[in-house]
């Protein structure tokens, strides 16, 4: 079997028809991931009794003739700052070298629940802090399309997994665009679902009014697929919506004739021919499958970086404040009194990216400078919220890019941290507004480089959202 | 110049950082660039602008119910402490003299 090309419709089948068991097709998972993750180092471990366990207990299902769930047998991997029972997560840091979660996140339970296999848990940037994946205590991830460019950010590890076939859909998290970048570096599709749809309980928290958990995979019917496993309420993350979860891979099929696609000029004119003419040739494929499409302005845009990167510092500043070396982390030695091994712990643990942005935090925070900051951000990303509540009273959608270069050579841009943070501004403003957006898979730069298209909807019309991309899929 | 290298050595410990002498300088120059950004805010007037704590509010307003549950335990809270003792985690000394 090509382990590198299987979709969750293809399990199912192989399973019903016996063509496969659970436990042969996650004994040969594992074993491709094994041999092909040194490539790219996208896994930091692999989990071969917890797959093999989950792919026997499928198996047991199939064989009392029972329903296995809809992920049964299906290889995931999962972002390494999602907490999984009794498996080492390290969140990418050197402080979380040795932790073992106590307890499973809820999108975990959920996906073992409906059959998911967990083959293994993926690199990410620490804490979930950058754009390139270079930010981990375990070194960086390969990007699988060219091995000299990184996979993007901070999801890196699983994105990459996802598009070189070691495992068949993942799990990352976005806070700014984690999800959604590191999907259009790698040539997969990366969904951010509205905030509040999935419970971010045992997601550990960078900024907590922006953070969500979503599906990576090679096709639009697998991302939807995982994302129905993992959404809905859960009452141990009070921030998670009662809102009911639809069938979302009922509607893929129903086409988007008449569906109206905004395209904010704001995201467009200063677009390289690189990204700007893949995306080009995907906007008139929407509209030769009947979807009127219309310029529109969110006039805000240019002040969501400076938004986002205070409140998500200010916010990771508090959150990381337990990493402390008392109760999980590593402690550093030879510390005399508690305040020093305070100090010491952190500033020994954290690598530079988490420094930069707890200083940043803790700096807009201090006696003196909350209105002039935080409070100040939080009115700007109402802006931008009301930005984008205005347009979706006259368009279904919002079409954008995701990044605006492609995938970049390692060390490239390492050095400048402000130009990193500026290259997330297609991505910020879906993520202060707290909608669902998606980076779907639009073509190639001229260097054969992936490039994603953006399609952002209301709040909870993931519904929408993936019935565009599937539309887009097919003419692909 | 937006912030000095003193500055930064008081936010590095208000956070419980400890940094060298080549991070400070190294910070400082990032900060100053990003805060040199974000003052692009002062162009917006935002007066009478109600500020955005969450996203949604309507759809996560109810509580659950206060039902007593079994709690995590204490031999698996303890289980990742770097030091440990019966029951409590072990620091260095508290009290400076």
């Amino acid at each position: 079997m090509d382990i590198s090309s299987l979709t969750i419709d293809i399990i199912r089948d192989g399973l019903r028809s016996r063509r496969f068991s659970a436990v042969e097709l996650a004994s040969e998972a594992l074993r491709f991931a094994e041999a092909e993750n040194p490539k790219t180092n996208a896994y930091l471990r692999l989990a071969p009794e917890r797959a093999l366990g989950a792919a026997r207990a499928v198996d047991e299902r199939i064989a009392r003739g029972e329903d296995a769930g809809p992920l049964a047998g299906v290889p995931v991997a999962v972002k390494d700052v999602i907490l999984t029972k009794g498996f080492t997560t390290t969140c990418g840091s050197k402080l979380l070298a040795n932790y073992v979660p106590p307890y499973n996140a809820t999108a975990i339970e959920r996906l073992e629940a409906a059959g998911g296999v967990i083959l293994g848990k993926t690199n990410c940037d620490e804490f979930a802090m950058g754009s390139s994946n270079e930010n981990s205590a375990f070194g960086p991830v390969r990007n699988p399309v060219a091995l000299d460019r990184v996979p993007g950010g901070s999801s890196g590890g699983s994105a990459a997994v996802v598009a070189q076939g070691t495992a068949v859909v993942s799990l990352g998290s976005d806070t700014g665009g984690s999800i959604r970048q590191p999907a259009s570096f790698c040539g997969v599709v990366g969904v951010t679902p509205t905030y509040g749809r999935v419970s971010r309980y045992g997601l550990t928290a960078f900024a907590s009014s922006l953070d969500h958990i979503g599906p990576f995979a090679r096709n639009v019917k697998d991302a939807a697929t995982l994302l129905g496993v993992i959404a809905g309420r859960d009452v141990r993350d009070a921030t998670s919506a009662e809102t009911p979860v639809p069938d979302y891979s009922a509607g893929l099929g129903a086409g988007v004739k008449g569906l109206r696609l905004g395209l904010p000029r704001e995201y467009f004119k200063d677009l390289t021919p690189e990204t700007g003419a893949p995306l080009g040739r995907a906007v008139d494929a929407l509209q030769r499958l009947g979807c009127d499409v219309r310029d529109i302005s969110l006039p805000n845009t240019e002040y969501a970086i400076a938004s986002y990167y205070i409140i998500a510092t200010a916010e990771a500043s508090s959150n990381l404040a337990r990493y402390d070396g008392v109760r999980y982390t590593s402690r550093s030695e030879h510390s005399e009194t508690l305040s020093d091994m305070y100090r010491n712990t952190r500033g020994e643990g954290f690598g530079a990216e988490c420094k930069r942005r707890i200083m940043l935090g803790t700096y807009v925070l201090s006696s003196g400078y909350y209105d002039a900051y935080y409070l100040k951000a939080q009115k700007v990303r109402a802006l931008v919220a009301r930005d984008f509540a205005r347009a979706f009273e006259e368009v279904d959608a919002v079409i954008a890019p995701v990044s605006p270069f492609p995938a970049f050579k390692l060390g490239e841009k390492v050095d400048d941290p402000i130009a990193m943070y500026l290259s997330d501004i297609y991505t910020i403003t879906g993520s202060l507004a707290g909608i669902p957006c998606m980076s779907v898979p639009c073509g190639e730069t001229p260097d054969g480089l992936p490039v994603g298209m953006q399609i952002l909807t209301k709040h909870f019309d993931e519904a929408t959202m993936f019935r565009i991309a599937a539309a887009f899929e097919q003419t692909a | 110049m937006k912030i000095t290298e003193d500055e930064v050595r008081y936010v590095a410990g208000l956070a419980n950082l400890k940094l060298d002498d080549a991070e400070v300088a190294k910070f400082r120059a990032d900060l100053d660039g990003i805060l040199e950004h974000i003052d692009k805010l002062n162009e917006l007037d935002v007066a009478g602008v109600a500020p955005m704590a969450q996203v949604l509010v309507e759809q996560t307003a109810e509580l659950r119910a206060d039902v007593p549950a079994p709690p995590l335990g204490n031999d698996a809270a303890l289980a990742n402490a770097p030091m440990r003792g019966p029951g409590l985690f072990k620091v260095p000394r508290v009290i400076e003299r």
